[in-house]
């Protein structure tokens, strides 16, 4: 027989390695991609087998399990079960995520894609503790597999992460001779690059759809799960064993430490700078994030510290002082103050809500940067910079106005020109201005130091490495930490010429401050050390300590590489990061939250509205931009408040509490299980345990549908099994009726302990109405019996309450956020930004018609409409986001221009550059 | 979607001869069978359910005789499941019924002179197409329609299915 196969084709491997390891004699033989080698089939199908006899076999799977069975290996169920999924399931997200990978270059995204897949034979692999996939040798499925998953898993951008058995499996088959050998010879060398020139002739898979923002969670797979027997039994059995042997939850004593031989997780939420009051966004993005995973960590019993605090020092600091006529310190206090009250609302439980404005901040930040000094870890070098000679300053920053070199806006500020967005070196200002006396300042030059983070690179890689391989990155940390690798890193300034800020302890740098970005960090230190003595055993700690740090994804960098860069390099045994959680961005009603605009909700404005915080933060978790960017929307917070938590959240937990009540005066029915019942308590333990697996993976969103499914399925079950009626029945029916209500009112209490990390009130009323036993609240992976028989439960009232159209459409109007205007309905966010900033800059130059140039106008217009043109197409085909980002500022600088060449102003060029067209 | 997969297993079941003590469900949004076994492990899949059947049936000859005959079955299987269940458009309806129509050019039935179990569900798999078939396509595939048209006369095969009308005499003589 004769095997034909083409060079860096991925499907050739399997079908090599089975030959290789049967032992088959076959001659093999390499022909074009495009060869059509089968006969009757229209396309050409690579590789395939033509026999002895003259037919083919042109799958890939056939043709393995073809040279198996010529050495007496027949196929089994399983492996027949495996062989149908990788060429139903597997393959169909293999050749999407090959494409994105290796056609496209976008690795992570394509990593992303997968991990469904990678869980799952994961899981079978658990299940069946084999060491293969069917057997206890090898067989077909793990050659079929292997072939399938080599080219993506021996990348190392397609990390495992803790799905041990997957990786286990992996690298034994990967071990396997006739395996080396197949990957010899088909991509000699090459790795994922190899299969290029072979995918790139493929057609483009047909991906699905991506909406770029979300509210729904993905998937549904859990409504027809089938149960097993197995899986019921065990659930009716857990159930009977009731709290007894249940742990106890861990009393909180502080100062909380870390133990020995103990789970000990410490949680940071980015610190909020203090001149701002926070938006909706910052709260979910990190505080709101850690708070239900500190809460779910303390009821897993784990020592949980949970730390934040504001970042009180840098310019902005400064310069807000300077607007309200306080002093920096003054700023400091009144908006940490605001800051403490909005996250008590929100029913955040730091075990500390500290500030970087400390002595022990200045102690760990002076350490720290003594021992990189020591250590050969800073470098010196001068810096042009505007200095104020009448003031005596240098001019950082915010501190210095002018004409922005791009754009021509007069109000650039030294760091940012808000007309344009660009970054600007102060130097570079046109008709530069101190912002305090007015005066001209001048170019003068001043001595800085720098972290030398080209030095760190190699430990920084190395345990870069490490901690995404054990630990929990969010997809799109790893991609920014390893872009910003890649990119090269360059030293950083970490000095200052101001006042405000932690000094630097070196005679010729008195005058002059750490960088805010340096000492920001350390903040989670020295915010710790305030809490008690015994700081260091939760920062110099690695063996036993696991660091999460929550944040939204703008802060990566800094988490990821520089901070850890100064501890590296600081060489005292810090803890780091180990499972880095960013969030993507939350939108308000498809735009940005702008304070400026008085567009979208703030912390403070939440509670005017009077919606409790637990509704807040229900939405808000439910929404949580996990993955993909998503939006705050009032008529969305409506639906989701009357859907799922009154209709059937609430709803389920108040009727099981009522039915208590009304038809067994108050006391918990005895219960004698029926099938029906016990398929119940194994749905609910199956979304019980998805929902601790979501969890620890912090997961939060995915989780919250756990919650919401338990209830759905809860109120299928009163509605199949009708107590209502049946207390009306006979005897065996009223005593159905028991069973029912007494199961539901149980199931309603085990979601009162899911539910406390989402919310934590409402959590607790449950509780309360129920008179729940304080030792139910421990989280484990089984459902017992909480109220048994006889147990007497209290006053039960509704949980939540309707939200009316009418009072949400006048928040709506309240906070802003108008439909976007015609006309920029296809354009991207980016332009909501520079359109609106552009109104409140309401001083008109003077001059603007000057640049009128009608010939250049002509032609600019028909350059816009190219180009919307092309971001049109771009979106109709579904392109990369990122790709449509950099089309859209093509698109939206072409209209600025447009607007300046039409002797205009840059108001609203949205608009104008419709009309235009 | 699941009512059709869940018939085609109970079809199955029955012109094999096996009484009705299999608990059949499916799962996710595509809707894959499952088998749930009383005892040991569920199974999941159309084929590898299908294969399960004809053995525990004891027809083993319906997974073909001879190493050859069972990879040519088990690759019409993967057919089945991957090309026929997954066919988008017009477009690829046509080169499915076109290159099984060349493929059928010289054979009896799908693995070449016997019936096998890929003949059972590449039938049920083709038969909403063949349903959906004018005349003239008919007799373009003019293979397949032979061989369909046998297989839906196959004792015991048919099952839930309606017959679909195929005519003895050409009624268009170009032909392709």
């Amino acid at each position: 027989m004769r095997l034909y196969l083409t060079e860096g084709n991925p499907h050739c491997l399997k079908v090599v390695a089975a030959v290789e390891l049967t032992g088959t004699r076959c001659e093999l033989q390499f022909v074009g991609v495009e060869e059509r080698v089968v006969p009757f089939l229209s396309h050409s199908k690579l590789p395939c087998l033509q026999l002895d006899s003259g037919n083919y076999l042109f799958s890939t799977n056939a043709i393995c399990q073809y040279l198996f069975t010529l050495r007496g290996k027949e196929p089994s169920d399983l492996t027949n079960q495996w062989l149908e999924w990788e060429a139903t399931e597997l393959q169909t997200a293999l050749s999407g995520a090959l494409y994105t990978a290796v056609v496209q270059g976008k690795k992570e995204e394509a990593a992303g894609t997968l991990q469904k897949k990678w869980t799952y034979i994961d899981q079978s692999l658990t299940r069946r503790s084999f060491p293969y996939l069917a057997a206890d040798a090898i067989t077909v499925a793990d050659i079929v597999l292997w072939g399938a998953l080599y080219p993506l898993l021996s990348d190392s951008a397609f990390l495992l992460g803790d799905l041990k058995a997957l990786r286990g499996w992996f690298e034994r088959v990967c071990a396997v001779a006739a395996c080396r050998k197949a990957v010899e010879s088909i991509l000699k060398g090459k790795g994922l690059q190899g299969l290029k020139p072979y995918l790139q002739k493929q057609p483009a898979p047909s991906q699905r759809a991506e909406t770029p923002t979300s509210n729904e969670p993905e998937g549904g797979e859990s409504a027809d799960r089938v149960l097993t027997e197995e899986e019921i039994r065990a659930a009716a059995d857990s159930w009977s064993k009731g709290l007894s042997g249940w742990p106890k939850p861990k009393l909180i004593q502080h100062p909380v430490l870390p133990q020995p031989n103990e789970k000990n997780v410490l949680i940071t939420s980015a610190l909020p700078y203090v001149n701002n009051v926070p938006h909706l966004g910052n709260i979910i993005g990190c505080v709101l994030s850690a708070d239900v995973f500190a809460r779910f960590c303390r009821l897993r019993n784990w020592s949980t510290l949970f730390v934040c605090g504001t970042d009180e020092y840098g310019t902005a600091t400064e310069t807000k002082a300077l607007e309200e006529g306080l002093s920096p310190q003054q700023i400091c206090d009144k908006y940490h103050a605001v800051h403490a009250q909005i996250y008590q609302w929100f029913g955040i439980s730091f075990d500390h809500f500290g500030r970087t404005t400390t002595q022990r901040q200045r102690e760990i930040s002076q350490d720290i940067f003594r021992r990189l000094l020591e250590r050969d870890f800073l470098l010196q070098d001068t810096v042009e910079q505007l200095r104020c000679e009448s003031c005596q300053k240098f001019l950082a920053d915010r501190f210095v106005e002018g004409f922005c070199p791009f754009c021509n806006y007069e109000e650039a500020r030294g760091d940012q020109c808000d007309k344009c967005g660009k970054l600007i070196n102060a130097t570079e200002l046109k008709n530069p201005q101190c912002k305090i006396c007015k005066g001209t300042p001048v170019v003068k030059s001043s001595k800085h130091l720098f972290l030398d983070l080209p030095k760190l690179e190699s430990r920084l890689v190395k345990w870069l490495e490490d901690s995404m391989v054990s630990g929990n990155w969010t997809p799109n940390a790893r991609f920014i930490a390893r872009s910003w690798i890649r990119d090269g890193l360059k030293p950083r300034c970490i000095t200052r010429d101001l006042k405000w800020g932690i000094p630097v302890p070196l005679e010729e740098f008195k005058d002059k401050v750490f960088y805010v970005w340096f000492d920001a960090p350390i903040g989670y230190l020295s915010i710790t050390a305030n809490y008690t003595d015994q700081w260091e055993r939760w920062w110099k700690n690695p063996e036993q300590v696991q660091l999460y740090n929550f944040m939204a994804k703008d802060n990566v960098p800094f988490h990821s590489v520089v901070f850890p860069c100064s501890l590296l390099g600081a060489e005292d045994n810090y803890t780091l990061v180990n499972h880095l959680i960013a969030t993507e961005y939350l939108n308000y009603e498809d735009g940005k939250f702008s304070k400026s605009r008085g567009v979208g909700v703030f912390g403070d404005m939440a509670k005017e509205t009077g919606i409790p915080a637990d509704i807040w933060r229900f939405y808000l978790l439910f929404i949580r931009p996990e993955g993909q960017d998503s939006s705050f929307s009032w008529s969305d917070l409506l639906l989701k408040n009357n859907s799922e938590l009154l209709n059937n959240l609430g709803n389920f937990i108040n009727r099981a509490g009522m039915f208590v009540c009304k038809f067994f005066e108050g006391r918990v029915p005895e219960m004698e299980l029926h099938d029906d019942d016990k398929r119940l308590l194994a749905q609910a333990t199956w979304e019980l345990r998805q929902y601790l697996q979501l969890l620890e993976k912090v997961r939060i969103r995915d989780a919250l549908k756990c919650i919401l499914n338990i209830s759905r399925h809860g109120n299928q079950y009163i509605q199949a099994n009708e107590p209502w009626k049946r207390i009306k029945g006979t005897d065996a029916d009223r005593k159905r009726a028991g069973t029912v209500t007494g199961v539901a009112v149980n199931v309603a209490c085990l979601l009162s302990v899911m539910l406390q990390p989402y919310m934590p009130s409402v959590s607790a009323s449950i509780q309360e109405q129920l008179l729940a036993p304080a030792q139910c609240n421990v989280l484990a992976d089984e459902f017992v019996c909480i109220l048994p028989g006889g147990h007497k439960i209290g006053t039960v009232s509704p949980l939540f309450q309707k939200l009316e159209t009418d009072e949400v459409e006048s928040w709506r109007k309240r906070f802003g956020g108008q439909q976007p205007e015609e006309g920029s309905a296809d354009q991207s966010k980016t332009e909501a930004k520079p359109t609106a900033e552009a109104k409140a800059a309401a001083p008109v130059a003077e001059d603007a018609g000057k640049g009128a140039d009608p010939q250049r106008a002509k032609q600019l217009a028909e350059e816009v409409t190219k180009q919307g043109e092309v971001v049109r197409e771009l979106k109709a085909q579904k392109a990369e986001k990122a790709v449509i980002g950099a089309e859209v500022t093509k698109l939206l600088e072409l209209k600025k221009q447009l607007v300046l060449a039409e002797g205009k102003t840059a108001e609203a060029p949205a608009q104008k550059g419709k009309k235009k067209k | 979607m699941s009512d059709k997969v869940m018939q085609e297993l109970l079809s199955l079941e029955k012109c094999l001869g096996l009484k009705r003590t299999n608990k059949f469900s499916t799962q996710g949004d595509k809707k894959v069978p499952i088998l749930q076994a009383n005892n040991g492990p569920s199974l999941m899949g159309l084929t590898a359910i299908a294969a399960h059947l004809v053995q525990e049936a004891q027809q083993k000859q319906l997974l073909g005789r001879t190493a050859e005959e069972k990879a040519i079955m088990q690759q019409w299987l993967e057919y089945r499941v991957t090309q026929i269940d997954g066919h988008r458009g017009k477009d690829e309806t046509r080169t499915i019924l076109k290159d099984l129509n060349h493929y059928l050019e010289d054979k009896v039935y799908l693995a070449g002179n016997n019936f096998t179990l890929a003949d059972i569900l590449v039938y049920y798999g083709l038969h909403p197409i063949m349903t959906e078939l004018a005349v003239q396509e008919k007799e373009k595939y003019v293979n397949v329609s032979r061989w369909f048209d046998h297989i839906q006369n196959y004792p015991g095969i048919r099952q839930h299915l309606p017959p679909v009308v195929m005519m003895k005499n050409r009624l268009y003589t170009s032909g392709h």
